[in-house]
């Protein structure tokens, strides 16, 4: 199963043009003889030459593009292989969405585009330009006042190490947005897509009704 | 396991939207101002704002990328390295080897003991990579992708060596070693080989052991082959406890690995700066992990700066945080420059720890009651290739503590394997011990048509119960249990005997089985310091050595100290996470020792905070100490009278300086204490103190477990309905965070049960399960969706707030009692190994009896 992954996600990349740098020959031995290549596809990225000043490799091709951004307009320099997860982290300074996986599979990357959640670890950063993105940091609102939702977080004292919280909570704002009544069981399936690996679900779900009727009174008041 | 059967849970959707008052909301602190609340832990902003600063969020300038060299081979010697063509290129700064690496450090440990550095310890690099995913090497460069693409261009040849997967098979006359010198872990006799304490750092040595071709007799029948064991206890008279049993069952069960698998990978940033080397990593003890590193790099403490503000998750593997945080370290200083190491999602899988498997089996004598006569238990840990766990020998104390047995034997191996490094794993031995006696109970209780919380009910511990082998004439015993107490309480609140009564059990291919299991697990340690500083605003600080991993032990210890001086909470703050802003000595927080360890020192510290303030009032105001009295942030003459307030007295602490404002510091305390008290002398009534308070008893927390499941037999897939935990852990300091531990273990246990395991294919040693979907976690949808916890808050007789530790006593709980509600529902003949997933309830229900290779390791 990890065989059909990799080719899969190699060809993903491939599509993309990540491979001009990488040999291909290389890149499937690799995948193929060990875990290096393996491990690493999914992170291979480039820092940004302006953000360190570094003199960078030759053949790297950055686009500056326009993104916006918790409502912000922000240029950007990005690959046409980065994804969003890595825009939003390395190069805006958004450090609030976190990389669990960077494959897919945790949720731990979640933020809205357009409204709905997504996974920014496996959207490229290209395909969102002139769409809304939503990041936790861009949640509350200007004020200080927290979005429903965090505030419910806040008055149960939900989940624990936290680090799959920001995923949670842009997927639950989400889903709430189109689903603001809903049941625990509900709710339960719109936040599935997220793993919390300290695993009070329980609480989580508590704080996250919580965020849900926060919601509902807010939009009422 | 998705849960797609929405009929079960269907009725509770109708109290919508659900109450999400529960037993969470139950009153908890009588008599209490702030023990026993909940309150908003100062730490939740920032996390709820994405504001939270994990390792990998901190930026520095110029800061390079590294990437690792992993080995492809479960076991090999590196014969070649050419990187010359990877250096060349640009933006590739340096590459790191094993030769880079420091010498290992010997400890020295407090009482002034040289432990000399282990031959066999882990040391970050290796040329002999003894687990495949094993580091070799690491390259920094500017980005990633020239870090990875110089990876790429390094010439390396890797000579195979023989490797071990299976514990069993280097045990074979004539089978592999894992390890050049041998396959187990010993202890030299001097060292107590029959302590069954876990091993002393610096003192088990890698010695060969085999076992004869008759010793693998047993083999042919599905039985564990018992043959000889380094290690050994026994109590009690074994041979009568079997000759009076009603009933003897002798069954092999085999526990699966798990890795940790922390959200939060072990990613780490380090530079230099002035001398000292800055470390950026999640940790779950900020305190500790400084001597830690100092030993990793072989230099002083002093200069290292550490910070771990915030952990994405640790349940053990993070202790001290990871031994590879030292290579961005060294690498920073090769190019003089920071830098970052991303640990990727499967580098975390062959890095990042996991919980030992083992292969057990035991024999057990019942009365015709279901009182457990005599317990003869035999396990085999798997290792993985480095320092030894203590997993074997803490799971024989667990099992004799929580079902007191009459007599008991217990032989334990910890076998090297090629397999990647194990560490503790939130209950370690103790899940692994409890998933094996308990289904061997439930099947007991069944055959002996005994109710099943009543058979629990006569074999659990009971006040200051014995536990362990005898030692020096007499056997360990626990400060206090309660556990028939949660027992009783969870059977009721659980409804057990309606649910154990309803009929039918089947509804067309439905059925249901309700399961309970007893848990428990060490809860605390003792003689740490705290330190706080009584501010000159009249605010005071309390210094938190403590690691921020989310179960807010951090903060929440400090409460006590707070409730202790009467001071509101708003006036109080909680520094943490970072060395250089003086931290006290601290626990380790592994083990649950953290909110037994932990509100001891914040009580002593606050207790001796009083004493000061009363000196210091003397002094200023006359009379004796004795005569005034802290309260309402101020103190006062007894009476009434004249006083000052807390603020006033800081400032004449200030005045007063030496032992009140920290130029001196109380002569017990741990150095690491003594270099804070130094740090932050002058800044107010800076108040160390050492935990002295006595102790009769080793601390342990105690959980009853309650499941239900429902099984679909066409399909094999089955889910959890409902599920209770009942916590005897003493004192409740917090409410919310302890429901997050008790349901959290709990589910961490689960994921034992339904489907989390490694899978190795045994020709080439690959690992197979090495990313998330791979052996997944319990999701929000593999738990019923309104769990149930609740506390009894009795407090321990033994410390003083009487609060105990709670991460670990849930999980074996968890796992057991899902393993027993399948049995209630399909029968003793379905698994003899965890976890249960669909494919074995199906063949096993279709021949009749259990159909997975029964001893097999990584299947
Ligand atoms: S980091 Fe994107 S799904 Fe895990
Ligand atoms: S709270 Fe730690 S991963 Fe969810």
């Amino acid at each position: 199963m990890a065989e059909r992954v990799s080719s899969k996600a190699m060809q993903d990349v491939q599509e993309e043009g990540v491979l001009k740098a990488v040999s291909r020959r290389d890149f499937i031995k690799g995948v193929i003889s060990s875990g290096v290549a393996v491990s690493s596809a999914g992170y291979l990225f480039r820092a940004s030459s302006i953000l360190h000043g570094q003199q960078l490799a030759a053949g790297v091709g950055e686009r500056l593009i326009t993104l916006n951004v918790n409502g912000q307009q922000r240029r950007v320099d990005v690959m046409k292989q980065e994804t969003l997860a890595w825009t939003l982290r390395y190069k805006l300074g958004l450090t609030g969405t976190k990389l669990g996986c960077d494959r897919a599979e945790c949720g731990s990357c979640s933020v809205l585009i357009d409204d709905i959640p997504h996974y920014s670890c496996s959207v490229l950063t290209h395909t969102v330009r002139g769409r809304k993105v939503l990041t936790i940091e861009g949640l509350a609102a200007e004020d200080g006042t927290l979005h429903p939702v965090q505030q419910g977080v806040i008055d149960e004292q939900g989940f624990q190490c936290a680090f799959c919280m920001p995923g949670f909570i842009m997927t639950a704002v989400g889903f709430l947005k189109t689903n603001p009544n809903p049941t625990r069981r509900e709710l339960a399936h719109g936040v599935s897509g997220n793993l919390c690996r300290c695993q009070d679900y329980d609480k989580i779900l508590t704080a996250l009704m919580r965020g849900a009727e926060n919601m509902r009174r807010s939009s009422l008041g | 396991m998705d849960n797609d059967n929405q009929l079960a849970d269907n009725k509770k959707d109708n109290k919508k939207p659900a109450d999400p008052t529960k037993a969470a909301e139950r009153t908890y602190g009588a008599g209490y101002k702030l023990i026993g609340k909940n309150y908003e832990t100062p730490d939740l902003y920032a996390k709820v704002t994405g504001n939270a600063k994990y390792a990998e969020d901190f930026r520095a300038e110029g800061m390079l990328f590294c990437k690792l060299l992993l080995s492809p081979m479960p076991h090999a010697r590196v014969k070649r390295i050419d990187a010359k063509a990877a250096l060349a290129m640009p933006g590739v700064k340096a590459i790191l080897t094993a030769d880079d690496l420091p010498a290992p450090a010997d400890t020295l440990t407090d009482n002034g003991t040289v432990i000399k550095a282990s031959k066999w310890g882990e040391r970050g690099l290796t040329m002999e990579p003894v687990y495949q995913g094993e580091p070799v090497l690491a390259v920094a460069a500017v980005d990633e992708l020239t870090a990875a693409e110089a990876i790429e261009k390094i010439e390396i040849d890797f000579e195979p060596l023989p490797f071990v997967i299976d514990p069993l098979e280097t045990l074979r006359p004539g089978g592999p070693n894992p390890r050049t010198d041998g396959n187990v872990w010993t202890r030299p006799a001097a060292a107590g080989s029959s302590s069954g304490s876990p091993p002393s750092p610096g003192t088990p040595a890698v010695t060969e052991l085999k076992w004869t071709k008759a010793d693998f007799e047993e083999e042919k029948h599905g039985r564990l082959p018992m043959g000889k064991s380094p290690d050994e206890w026994t109590y009690g008279d074994l041979d009568s406890g079997f000759k009076n049993a009603a009933l003897v069952l002798d069954e092999t069960f085999v526990t699966p690995d798990t890795s940790h698998q922390t959200l939060e990978t072990r990613s780490a940033l380090a530079y230099w700066q002035n001398g000292k080397v800055y470390i950026y990593t999640g940790t779950q003890s900020t305190a500790q992990t400084l001597p830690a590193i100092a030993r990793w790099l072989n230099i002083s403490p002093d200069n290292i700066v550490f910070i771990s503000e915030y952990t994405g998750g640790g349940f053990g593997s993070k202790i001290t945080g990871g031994v590879t945080m030292i290579i961005p370290a060294l690498l920073a200083k090769k190019t003089n420059a920071p830098v970052m190491m991303r640990i990727s999602r499967e580098e975390e899988t062959f890095i990042g720890r996991a919980r030992p498997s083992f292969q057990g089996r035991m024999k057990v004598g019942f009365s015709k009651e279901g009182r457990i006569t005599a317990l003869d238990m035999f396990v085999i840990c798997d290792n993985g290739p480095y320092d030894a766990v203590g997993d074997a020998p803490s799971s024989g104390r667990i099992v004799s503590l929580l079902y007191q047995p009459q007599a008991m034997r217990w032989r334990g191996l910890t076998v090297l394997t090629n397999t990647p490094p194990r560490s503790a794993q939130s209950s370690p031995g103790g899940l692994q011990g409890i998933v094996i006696i308990e289904p061997i109970i439930a099947k007991a209780a069944r055959k002996l048509g005994v109710d099943q919380v009543a058979i629990r009910r006569i074999n659990c511990p009971e006040g200051k119960a014995p536990l362990g082998p005898v030692l020096q004439g007499k056997r360990q015993y626990a400060t206090s249990a309660f556990l028939k107490e949660a027992l009783d309480r969870g059977a009721e609140q659980f409804k057990w005997n309606e649910r154990v009564a309803r009929t039918p059990k089947r509804i067309g291919t439905k059925v249901r089985g309700v399961g309970v299991s007893l848990s428990c697990y060490a809860g605390g340690t003792i003689g740490f310091d705290g330190l706080l500083v009584i501010k000159p605003d009249g605010r005071i600080t309390f210094q938190s050595g403590i690691g921020n991993l989310g179960t807010e032990s951090v903060i929440d210890v400090h409460r006590a100290g707070a409730e202790v001086l009467g001071v509101p909470w708003e006036k109080c703050n909680v520094v943490w996470g970072n060395t250089s802003r003086g931290l006290p000595f601290t626990c380790v927080s592994g083990g649950s020792q953290t909110t037994h360890a932990m509100t001891r020192a914040a009580y002593a510290t606050a207790m001796a905070a009083k004493q000061k303030l009363q000196e210091i009032a003397a002094k200023k105001l006359g009379g004796k100490p004795e005569q005034y009295v802290v309260a309402n942030e101020r103190v006062f003459r007894k009476g009434g009278g004249t006083g000052m307030t807390l603020a006033q007295a800081a400032k004449h602490a200030i005045e007063l300086g030496g032992i009140y404002d920290g130029h001196e510091a109380p002569a017990d305390v741990h150095k690491l204490t003594k270099a804070s008290v130094a740090a932050l002398a002058g800044q107010g009534l800076v108040v160390a103190a050492k935990d002295n308070y006595p102790r009769d008893g080793s601390t342990y927390s105690y959980v009853a477990s309650f499941a239900e499941i429902e099984v679909d037999v066409e399909t094999g897939m089955y889910h959890v309905v409902d599920f209770l935990a009942s916590a005897d852990v003493g004192t409740v300091i917090h409410p919310r965070a302890l429901g997050g531990q008790v349901l959290g273990r709990s589910t961490l246990g689960i994921g034992h049960a339904i489907g989390q395991k490694w899978v190795f294919d045994p020709r080439y040693g690959e690992m197979l399960s090495k990313r998330f979907y791979q052996s997944k976690p319990p999701t929000i949808l593999d738990v019923p969706v309104d769990m149930q916890w609740t506390a009894l808050d009795i407090p321990d007789p033994e410390t003083p707030v009487g609060a105990r530790g709670v991460g670990e006593p849930p999980v074996g709980g968890g796992c057991a009692s899902i393993l027993n509600a399948l049995s209630d529902a399909l029968g003793d003949e379905i698994f003899q190994r965890a976890p249960v997933n669909a494919d074995t309830i199906l063949t096993s229900l279709e021949a009749g009896r259990p159909m997975q290779h029964p001893l097999m390791a990584h299947i």
